[in-house]
């Protein structure tokens, strides 16, 4: 089955063509460098991104960035958003505490990309 | 009554503690500066990161990629490591040619700094509705696309369902996955140029994923709707970017967000008189990010607007090392020459560089320029006068990627004083775009 892909390497944004058999490569055409192969295999077979968002805390005026701890498949990103939105977090929260553990069975967590209600972000905030 | 206030002095006064401020203020401290200041309008430091909460952000500083809240954070606790005076909530009113800083804020009232050396960075702003001229009416749900993002992502508020986004811009591109994500339609990105001015990544990552129609060459031309946005009119441009009668097309849509373009924010800038360049409309600066201003600095989007923070960062750096400097009474001494924008170049900064004294070994100069279209196996030329001595290939450059180009040591100590160009010499490839 043949796949057509834009790769993101390098602002050249290579057209590729990607032939895939039993979910392996067969071959990649349109590409201008390496990059593009290694780019293309992992897209036509099993793509992945990461998910950010946003989370309510409690109690807070502004509400929690996340992001999933690593990329996940491209087909779990809705799955994965509903389950973040579905969160009601509690103060404090610190950079990097995991708010969500094995979104969607995936194998990564939704971890937290700022700290709300721990460490004073300015001396006046004290 | 205030002037009879004297002013409080400071080494080095940073206005702005967003990435280029900061950076500017952990490399002033670390350059020697003693009495340092930062003033920051919001009430908190990060600036435009802080609603940037997508990934991609360090790649080149970090070598790893980070949320914009991340990268921010990082730069945050060296600041507080270093002791560094930040003041949130701090409007600065007025800046002088001779250095005198006039700021405001809820805590202390009005306040007043006679400052070694300023630092500007300030950032940029969105271009608004206003500067667009799109007929129509004037009813609620068109927003920038920055705007919107900090309703959703600091805020926690959904602008709208039903989203048109006018220009492909990085923010708009991230803005689309973003009401996207969050259960919103995203109906077109429409683009008056025949490219997108966003990151490669950006358009496959943000418009591909999603099926959401990038319609290069259109462009809104009317906008409806009462009280709140019922839909707009889409057409067709030709290559003068008029539109193509007959080619309107009617979308129902609440929501309209521009992503049309970044001013730098130079209000305080000009008020110290510092000489603006047209191309980059940010200061006209030398190596050292000096204006031609004495002790006044700029660096960051104030100066030209970036894609990439990492390259902020670097920046900042230099001007955080540069202004700690003068504040200690250094002085660059030497001649300075001109850089020129050549064929199809867009505001290469910086506009000045010294030439090398006999006495130190030159230090590589980066110049950032624009442009001025797609070129594919283009050449870019540096000209000593009317002289070649230096070209380098590239495969592809586009308007939006900021493109690059190093002066070497043995370049710098071989100029013979007149003034530079930069070129790039399109006749090996064209002017184009392949989609």
């Amino acid at each position: 089955m043949e796949q057509l892909i834009t790769c993101i390497n390098c602002p050249i944004g290579c057209r590729m063509t990607v032939d895939v058999e039993d979910g392996k490569v067969v071959s990649v055409t349109g590409n201008s460098c390496k990059r593009g192969i290694t780019y293309a295999a992992q897209e036509s077979i099993a793509p992945k991104r990461m998910v950010t968002a946003v989370v309510y805390v409690r109690g807070s005026r502004m509400p929690l960035s996340v992001k999933t701890s690593e990329p996940i498949a491209k087909k779990l990103i809705f799955p994965c958003m509903q389950a973040i939105k579905a969160l009601m977090l509690e103060a404090p929260i610190c950079m990097g505490d995991v708010v969500l553990r094995d979104v969607c069975g995936s194998g990564v967590d939704v971890v937290a990309t700022k700290s709300i209600g721990t460490v004073p972000l300015t001396p006046e905030q004290a | 009554m205030c002037d009879a206030v004297s002013p409080q002095k400071v080494d080095v006064l940073i206005i702005g503690a967003g990435p280029a401020g900061l950076a500017a203020a952990i490399a002033a401290k670390e350059a020697g500066a003693e009495s340092l200041l930062v003033l920051e309008r919001e009430d908190e430091m990060g600036g435009i990161l802080r609603q940037c909460i997508h990934n991609g952000f360090g790649l080149h500083r970090f070598k790893v990629e980070l949320t914009g809240p991340e990268y921010a954070q990082r730069d945050v606790l060296r600041v507080h490591e270093l002791g560094i005076d930040v003041r949130c909530g701090v409007t600065v009113l007025d800046v002088t040619s001779d250095r005198l800083v006039t700021a405001i804020s809820k805590q202390a009232g009005l306040t007043r700094y006679q400052a070694g050396a300023v630092i500007l960075a300030m950032g940029c702003r969105e271009r608004p509705r206003g500067a667009l001229a799109i007929p129509g009416t004037r009813c609620a749900g068109i927003f920038s696309a920055g705007t919107a993002q900090k309703f959703i992502n600091l805020e926690g508020y959904m602008p709208g369902k039903k989203v048109v986004i006018l220009g492909s811009g990085d923010i708009g591109l991230i803005m689309a996955r973003r009401m996207t994500l969050q259960g919103a339609t995203v109906l077109a990105c429409v683009e008056i140029m025949p490219y997108s001015s966003g990151l490669n990544r950006n358009i496959v990552q943000c418009l591909h994923d999603y099926d959401i129609p990038l319609l290069l060459s259109h462009t809104v031309v009317d906008i409806h709707g009462r009280e709140r946005l019922t839909g707009v009119t889409i057409a067709q441009v030709d290559h003068q970017r008029q539109p193509i009668t007959g080619t309107e097309t009617y979308v129902e849509c609440d929501t309209l967000l521009l992503s049309v373009g970044l001013i730098p924010e130079n209000e305080l800038s000009k008020k110290a008189d510092v000489p603006m360049n047209q191309a980059t409309q940010g200061a006209v600066v030398d190596d050292s990010l000096q204006t031609d201003v004495p002790g006044i600095f700029a660096c960051g989007n104030v100066l030209h607007v970036h894609d990439l923070v990492d390259f902020v960062s670097a920046e900042s750096f230099k001007a955080g090392k540069a202004a700690a400097a003068y504040a200690r009474g250094e002085r660059r001494k030497g001649k300075m020459i001109r850089v020129l924008d050549g064929e199809g170049v867009r505001g290469a900064t910086p506009q000045r560089i010294g030439l090398p004294q006999t006495d130190d070994e030159p230090e590589p100069i980066q110049v950032l320029f624009r442009p001025a279209c797609v070129y594919e196996n283009a050449v870019v030329r540096v000209l000593d006068g009317q002289k070649e001595i230096h070209r380098v290939k590239r495969r592809i450059l586009a308007p939006g990627e900021m493109a690059d180009l190093t002066l070497s040591p043995k370049l710098l100590g071989a100029l013979s004083g007149q003034d530079i160009t930069i070129h790039i010499d399109a006749s090996e490839g064209v002017c184009a775009w392949n989609s």
